[in-house]
């Protein structure tokens, strides 16, 4: 049996890599959970709201974009748009060259990994430095990100340790804090030697024209204390209506991303430097960002445009947690990305329409998610999308059997009573190939058909409970 | 780009026009993730001391306790506000050596920066930064300690409420304990990018 390209994927993944993944996601989930119900009465009414306020915003973005330009105008910054991609790495290679400007350093951002914007800038001359922790590693070993908080969970310290070294980054440790200080020395040098800061944003609020940046380690704000240029790339679907708004996300936001009650680095910005401050950029560009996020906005799956991009889907998933997040193909790995990535990918969904196959469709990603996006939902439709478009499903069990059966009860009946020979039968001489692979990772529950059918009929009898 | 404006403005109302109706703003409270009950008939400043601690940060309310504590770590050459020097300086000895600008060329020879916070947010241990308040942002970030100066009548309850005193500031930043990372194997390191250790200095 062909399996379906995620399971081909996780099949090969290192025994290393699926610990580090399976340990790291669930002791954020746990920690999560554990702060979340400790600490709130109702933990579950918060993630309803803060879902309605999103999707309230969604729904209502022709009103809030011009709302947010205007703001961001009045503020001081300039404002620029990129239907694609293309368009926006172009925007970004353009205020550079327009500033002489050949290195920037990089908040982290997954917009900027979803348009490849090192990449470009690297083709055109410019040196791009990702300044978070994780993609610095991730950017010095030319890998991906596979996780959308925590790029480098597929990692343990000695890889790190071994790439420092091969990049002249110090002889081989791997303590943690001799990586991290020595990072600390590299990055701040960066920071100073550069002409722009770039970054992406959390939140932009449509009332005040504030873009709120989230991170730990205090990056973005060396960017933005070091730049003379501050450049925000930003998806239109990044708006709330009100500041007052903030409270509640960013609450939601660091509880669910890393049990934290707020996240260290937690920064508001409507504008260039205060006239007074001696640090920080003169000019701010905000570049809004479609690539897609119009098309999904059209279809029944606009509510994936909710996401705040916690990850807490990801630490919760059966599936992510066996498969790592480079089983996805994409930028945005697990459930928000099994739904998402396909449809970002526009009239090329086909190309990963088998994402959304890769779900048991269990549902503890909706119930994890700060902003209740009923991501099960959406992989239902989507399911339904490939098999409208007839999409081939390479590595899927034939259902055809299945269904002639299930929908003759003749020859249902007398299946139930025939499988029963399959308590009999040795493993390796199943007569299906599906149930043959699967029976060599699992073990096969004793064949019980016919069972509900006697209960049924003793219970109509009045003979049963 | 300006086409690309259109273009995308365009899609959006596209997009949103044949939908029956819009997704309503519900009506909330947004005190609504405040703990209460951490809040409830306690000091803000006490509060402050307590959730600070929580995050690896920690609150002074003594100048010369500061000082104390930077020359037990050695760190004697620093950074400070040229507006707060005059009051701190006579709880320093004539050890410390501290420059009232920041030099961005020497940025590795500073081992701690004083600066004024905007305020303090007790429910969270969090330091509110305001650009108008901060006399440095590079001061305010990359020496290894921060002193964050603030009066204790510029402390608030909770998030909500340090919303409301944004005013027009184009920059703020709340600083909830040190900088930190746990990309490594889940490993927590402070002081990545910024202060590896974060004092509050809270004044009458």
């Amino acid at each position: 049996m062909r399996f379906q390209q995620i399971d081909q994927f996780a099949s090969h993944l290192k025994a290393d890599t699926r610990a580090s993944v399976y340990q790291s996601t669930k002791m954020t989930h746990e920690k999560r959970t554990k702060m979340l119900f400790d600490q709130f009465a109702d933990p579950n009414r918060l993630r309803t709201i803060a879902g309605e306020i999103k999707q309230h915003a969604i729904e209502n973005l022709d009103t809030y974009l011009p709302a947010v330009e205007a703001k961001l105008k009045a503020n001081g910054a300039q404002v620029h748009w990129a239907a694609d991609a293309e368009a926006a790495c172009q925007k970004v290679l353009e205020l550079m060259r327009a500033r002489g400007a050949t290195r920037m350093v990089k908040a982290k951002s997954m917009v900027s990994e979803e348009i490849e914007l090192a990449e470009f800038l690297g083709r055109h001359g410019i040196e791009a430095v990702e300044t978070d922790l994780g993609e610095f590693i991730i950017q010095i070993d030319h890998d991906h990100p596979s996780h959308i908080v925590r790029p480098i969970i597929h990692k343990n310290r000695r890889e790190v340790a071994v790439s420092f070294e091969k990049n002249g980054l110090g002889a081989y440790d791997d303590a943690p804090e001799v990586i991290t200080r020595r990072a600390r020395q590299f990055l701040r040098h960066k920071y100073l030697q550069a002409d722009v800061g770039l970054t992406g944003a959390n939140f932009v609020s449509a009332e005040s024209g504030r873009i709120v940046l989230v991170t730990n380690e205090g990056n973005s704000r060396f960017c933005l204390a070091a730049n003379k240029v501050h450049i925000a790339l930003i998806g239109i679907e990044k708006i709330v209506p009100r500041d007052r708004d903030l409270a509640l996300l960013l609450n939601l936001l660091a509880r669910s991303g890393t049990a934290q009650q707020l996240t260290v680095y937690t920064e508001f910005i409507s504008g260039p430097k205060s006239p007074a401050q001696p640090d920080g950029p003169e000019e701010m560009h905000v570049i809004f960002l479609d690539n897609g996020r119009t098309e999904v906005l059209a279809t029944e799956c606009r509510d994936i445009l909710r996401c705040i991009r916690c990850g807490a889907c990801l630490n919760v998933c059966p599936v992510y947690r066996q498969a790592s997040g480079h089983a996805y193909r994409s930028v945005y790995p697990g459930p928000v990305g099994a739904v998402l990535s396909p449809l970002l990918m526009g009239d090329r969904f086909a190309e990963k329409a088998d994402l959304p196959k890769a779900s048991s469709l269990c549902g503890a990603c909706q119930e994890v998610c700060p902003v209740n996006i009923p991501i099960p939902d959406m992989l239902l439709r989507l399911r339904d999308k490939a098999k409208r478009e007839h999409v081939s499903s390479p590595g899927t069990p034939p259902m055809g059997a299945w269904s002639l059966l299930a929908s003759q009860p003749t020859a249902w009946r007398a299946a139930l009573i025939g499988g029963r020979l399959i308590n009999h039968i040795p493993t390796k001489m199943l007569p299906v190939p599906a149930l043959r692979a699967w029976e060599q990772k699992r073990t096969l529950p004793e064949w019980r058909g016919g069972e509900f059918r006697k209960w049924l009929a003793q219970r109509r009898k009045g003979k049963s409970p | 780009m300006a086409d690309d404006r259109e273009a995308i403005l365009s899609r959006v109302r596209a997009a949103l026009t044949p939908l029956p109706e819009r997704a309503a703003m519900p009506d909330y409270d947004t005190e609504i993730a405040v703990m209460r009950k951490l809040l409830a008939n306690r000091d803000l400043v006490s509060v402050f001391a307590e959730r600070i601690k929580l995050v690896n940060g920690e609150a002074l309310t003594d100048p010369a306790e500061l000082a104390r504590r930077f020359r037990a770590a050695g760190w004697l050459h620093g950074y400070c506000d040229p507006a707060l020097w005059p009051r701190l300086q006579p709880h320093f000895g004539g050890d410390f050596q501290v420059e009232t600008s920041f030099d961005r060329t020497r940025i590795d020879d500073y081992a701690f920066g004083i600066t004024r916070a905007a305020g303090a947010v007790a429910e969270t241990g969090t330091i509110v930064l305001k650009d108008a308040s901060t006399s440095s942002r590079l001061g305010a970030l990359a020496p290894w300690a921060h002193v964050a100066v603030l009066h204790r009548a510029e402390i608030v309850g909770d998030l909500p409420h340090a919303i409301d005193l944004f005013g027009d500031d184009r920059n703020i930043v709340w600083c909830t304990g040190p900088s930190k990372t746990a990309d490594i194997e889940g490993i927590l390191i402070e002081g990545v990018h910024g202060p590896g250790v974060q004092f509050a200095l809270v004044l009458d």
